[in-house]
């Protein structure tokens, strides 16, 4: 240990102030009344007609389309990647924002999107729970940057986190950022439904906001856990990008995930980034979902709002419905 | 032990440059400072709500459970503020009607209302509330058409707190020796009530729920810009076949007012409305023995400290004054912010009414509905001016306005200080005036410094200074990380001018007994 790491070590033996609650201190803290009635006011807003059709359609190209079970196979990747691609026969409904899969299949997902805008994003660093060596972890990573994908869904270490060891947990996310290199994106899972209060996903966004690139995302959940994205934790976690580029003027993304099945859970999501962070938000560059059975809801409704009646569910090819 | 900052953002620096690495080489890039974008990238398409509210095109008095028309024959106009169309046509009572509706109010007191069991007026309440929910929809379109408000606002908030008031009242109607341990209450008699026309049909629940709990019949004039769901509650009253004249509805302006309050038979009177108004009746009432409560106008504070959650402080703050287009008499319309964050906290408010909507009334996406009525939209003005004259800086939102109709932007004013007019008066309209604080005793004693009390918020995450904060504040009701609550469980009312009683809660009860 260095000298200077052993005084700042002895004088952290005197610290009354736990490192979470100095950067809470430091960023602010959330009123976990406020927020949930701040949100509440997005499901009272009436979305209609053309307004309808353009965030039902935004909404199509924001979705990371996603299959994440150890069942998975190149084929059912492959099926993915067409719905993807082409969700319906009509032309005016865009190819989804990404394919998200586990790093084995991005080969098998990067073959089947050739050519397309659609992108493939892999989970990695151990996915869900992250309880590898951040030395496996970040050979994963690396890995799947290798096999082609584009973008990196990373879990944060829960564990570091609320035992306090918040410097651990943004060297991490900075050590990955790294380990992806100038072309690939990433995008910070900080698993909010374990993270306890608001207070401590703000904390967490911004560890998290301090070490990433233009570009990059901070994302609710694995959808592994029961508690995913709801409009009251990504209000908090889009308040916290708002702050930080008004602050830095660095832009970083939003992608919440699990839990969203229906287009007007969705649109409710759309109309806080909208009321939040403005018109610069509102594409699939800075904001996705991370979802798979929301697609063909989406779908269903673009098609009533074409046709004056709803679809049965087998009119739509089927939709990997693992979240 | 690790070293590393907590931040990379301390690299950045605050005048807009950032230094990006870019292809392994640094590349300075210069940006404009940060903004957020409202633009017109995804507007929403207008979303009116299409319930049919059923109003007729003529009313007539509500006087012993029939709609008679006005002796003298007199009518007026109900105009709807959001297009100055007609909405219909009521009746104008004059003195004679009033004589009349006492009449019939006196008659059912002794002859039904007072010797009625508790539990047989409760069933009577039940019925009310019960119709009040199932009429909800329709009653909220009629309330926003003929008053302007955002049906978002009447359909979550109006119409259930009506009903809730009647259910609160409903379930004491048989309970009421429980109010007064130790002795029998008795009702007072007669009650006239005037009401404003802010909130018409909530204020007429809290003035005929109580007042019916425990026993008293009812003589009650409705704001003469917003009758019309005054008498649709009159048809409730007669589908819930109440006994005729305990309810007894007159319509009309200040005259007809006066007849009420000035009434012999009336043995009290409930006003909520200005101060102005409240004075003249507290002078007309003067040695005549008459029970009184008052509920009059407010320039509620706002206290924001340093350590306030900031963005629910802002959401706070704008529900505080933009609610119901700042007609409200609790409203905060005095922000005292803590000097060290008043820059970023007027920035925040800056930025949250920039996606305010202002709009038609029956629209949905309305945030901020129509002013009242024209004598209110130039008060506003007027007050308004008086601000920018007296040196305050004012900001208001660049929305759109629609193009008929009484409207007014939501209006920020700084370098406020505690004399000028916009400090001191109540405007009733969505208008802010923003003052900054050092001290914990210079927000108490700025916060003080009104003739009102009638509420008051407070900011912080500190519980102490909250309860501290509470009874330092001569305000009826202290809100804290909060504004705007409200629950017929809990006493409602003023300090100084802001007037006396209290409405909701068992303190409410009392005003009502004997």
């Amino acid at each position: 240990m260095s000298l200077r790491a052993a005084a700042l070590s002895k004088r952290s033996s005197f610290r009354t102030v736990a490192p979470l609650r100095r950067l809470i201190d430091e960023v602010g803290s959330v009123d976990a009344v406020g927020v949930e009635e701040r949100v509440a006011k997005y499901t009272t807003r009436s979305i209609k007609k053309r307004s309808k059709v353009w965030g039902l359609r935004t909404a199509v190209s924001m979705v990371d389309l996603t299959t994440l079970e150890g069942k998975d196979t190149n084929e059912k990747v492959f099926s993915l990647c067409q719905k993807a691609m082409r969700p319906h026969d009509d032309p005016d409904i865009p190819s989804v924002g990404a394919v998200c899969v586990y790093p084995r299949l991005v080969r098998a997902a990067k073959r089947a999107l050739a050519g397309s805008s659609v992108r493939v994003a892999s989970v990695a660093t151990a996915f869900p729970s992250g309880q590898t060596s951040l030395k496996t972890r970040l050979a994963e990573v690396r890995s799947a940057v290798g096999e082609g994908a584009d973008e990196v869904d990373m879990v944060i270490s829960r564990g570091l986190f609320l035992a306090g060891e918040i410097h651990a947990v943004q060297d991490e996310i900075a050590a990955v950022v790294a380990a992806c290199g100038p072309v690939a994106r990433l995008k910070v899972i900080l698993e909010v439904g374990e993270l306890e209060t608001y207070d401590a996903i703000r904390a967490a966004s911004f560890l998290a906001l301090r070490v990433l690139r233009p570009g990059d995302f901070i994302k609710t959940s694995t959808g592994k856990t029961s508690n995913n994205a709801t409009l009251a934790n990504t209000q908090v976690m889009i308040e916290a990008i708002r702050d930080f580029y008004l602050e830095t003027g660095v832009p970083i993304g939003m992608k919440p995930a699990g839990g969203i099945r229906t287009a007007k859970h969705a649109l409710q999501f759309l109309i806080g980034v909208k009321e939040t962070l403005g018109d610069a938000w509102l594409n699939n560059q800075r904001y996705r979902f991370g979802a798979s059975a929301l697609l063909n809801d989406l779908l269903r409704q673009l098609v009533k709002e074409r046709t004056g009646a709803y679809q049965a569910p087998y009119v739509f090819s089927e939709a990997v419905e693992s979240y | 032990m690790r070293t590393r900052p907590l931040t990379r953002a301390a690299s950045r620096k605050p005048n807009g440059t950032v230094t990006m690495a870019k292809n392994g080489a640094a590349a300075r890039i210069r940006r404009a400072k940060p903004a957020l974008t409202f633009g017109k990238l995804w507007e929403y398409e207008p979303a009116p709500e299409t319930v049919d509210p059923g109003i007729k095109p003529a009313y007539d008095l509500f006087i012993g459970g029939k709609f008679v028309p006005a002796k003298a024959g007199g009518r007026f106009d109900s105009i709807s503020p959001a297009d100055e169309s007609k909405i219909s046509s009521l009746a104008l009572a004059r003195s004679a009607d009033v004589d009349a509706a006492y009449a019939a109010a006196s008659s059912a007191y002794t002859r039904v209302w007072s010797r009625m069991p508790g539990r047989d007026r409760g069933k009577y309440l039940f019925r009310i509330a019960r119709l009040l929910q199932d009429r909800a929809r329709a009653l909220a379109v009629a309330e926003s058409i003929d008053g302007g408000k955002p049906i978002r606002e009447s359909r979550d908030f109006d119409l259930p707190m009506a009903a809730a008031h009647f259910f609160y009242h409903a379930g004491w109607a048989d309970k009421l020796h429980y109010v007064t341990p130790g002795r029998a209450p008795a009702p007072l008699g007669v009650v006239g009530q005037v009401i404003p026309w802010n909130f018409p049909l909530l204020m007429l629940a809290w003035k005929i729920a109580p007042a019916l709990a425990c026993g008293n019949t009812v003589v009650l004039k409705p704001a003469e810009t917003t009758s019309v769901t005054a008498m649709l509650f009159a048809e409730i009253l007669q589908e819930a076949e109440l006994p005729p004249g305990v309810v007894n509805l007159v319509t009309g302006a200040g005259e007809t007012g006066a007849a009420v309050v000035g009434h012999p038979t009336a043995a009290k009177i409930a006003f909520t409305g200005s101060t102005e108004v409240g004075k003249m009746i507290l002078r007309q009432l003067a040695g005549t023995g008459k029970k009184l409560t008052l509920e009059l106008g407010g320039k509620a504070a706002n206290i924001v400290f340093d350590d306030a959650p900031i963005d629910a402080a802002v959401e706070g703050v704008i529900n505080g004054i933009f609610f119901n287009q700042g007609h409200v008499c609790c409203a905060g319309s005095r922000l005292l912010v803590q000097e060290s964050i008043a820059a970023e906290f007027v920035a925040r408010l800056k930025r949250r009414i920039a996606v305010l909507r202002v709009g038609h009334p029956l629209d949905k996406n309305t945030d901020i509905g129509a002013i009242n009525s024209k004598a209110q939209l130039a008060k506003i003005h007027a007050l308004v001016k008086a601000g920018q004259n007296e040196g305050a800086a004012m900001f208001q939102s660049s929305c759109r306005l629609p193009e008929r109709g009484y409207y007014f932007r939501p209006t920020l004013f700084t370098k406020v200080t505690p004399s000028h007019r916009i400090a001191r008066e109540e405007i009733f309209g969505p208008v802010l005036s923003i003052l900054t604080f050092r001290t914990f005793e210079e927000a108490v004693e700025k916060a003080n410094n009104t003739a009102y009390g009638l509420s008051a918020g407070v900011w912080t995450d500190k519980g102490s200074r909250i309860l501290k904060m509470a009874s330092a504040l001569k305000a009826g009701v202290v809100w804290a990380n909060t504004f705007n609550k409200f629950d017929p469980a809990s006493p409602f009312g003023g300090y100084k001018e802001s007037g006396f009683g209290r409405e909701g809660g068992r303190q409410g009860l009392l005003d009502y007994l004997r």
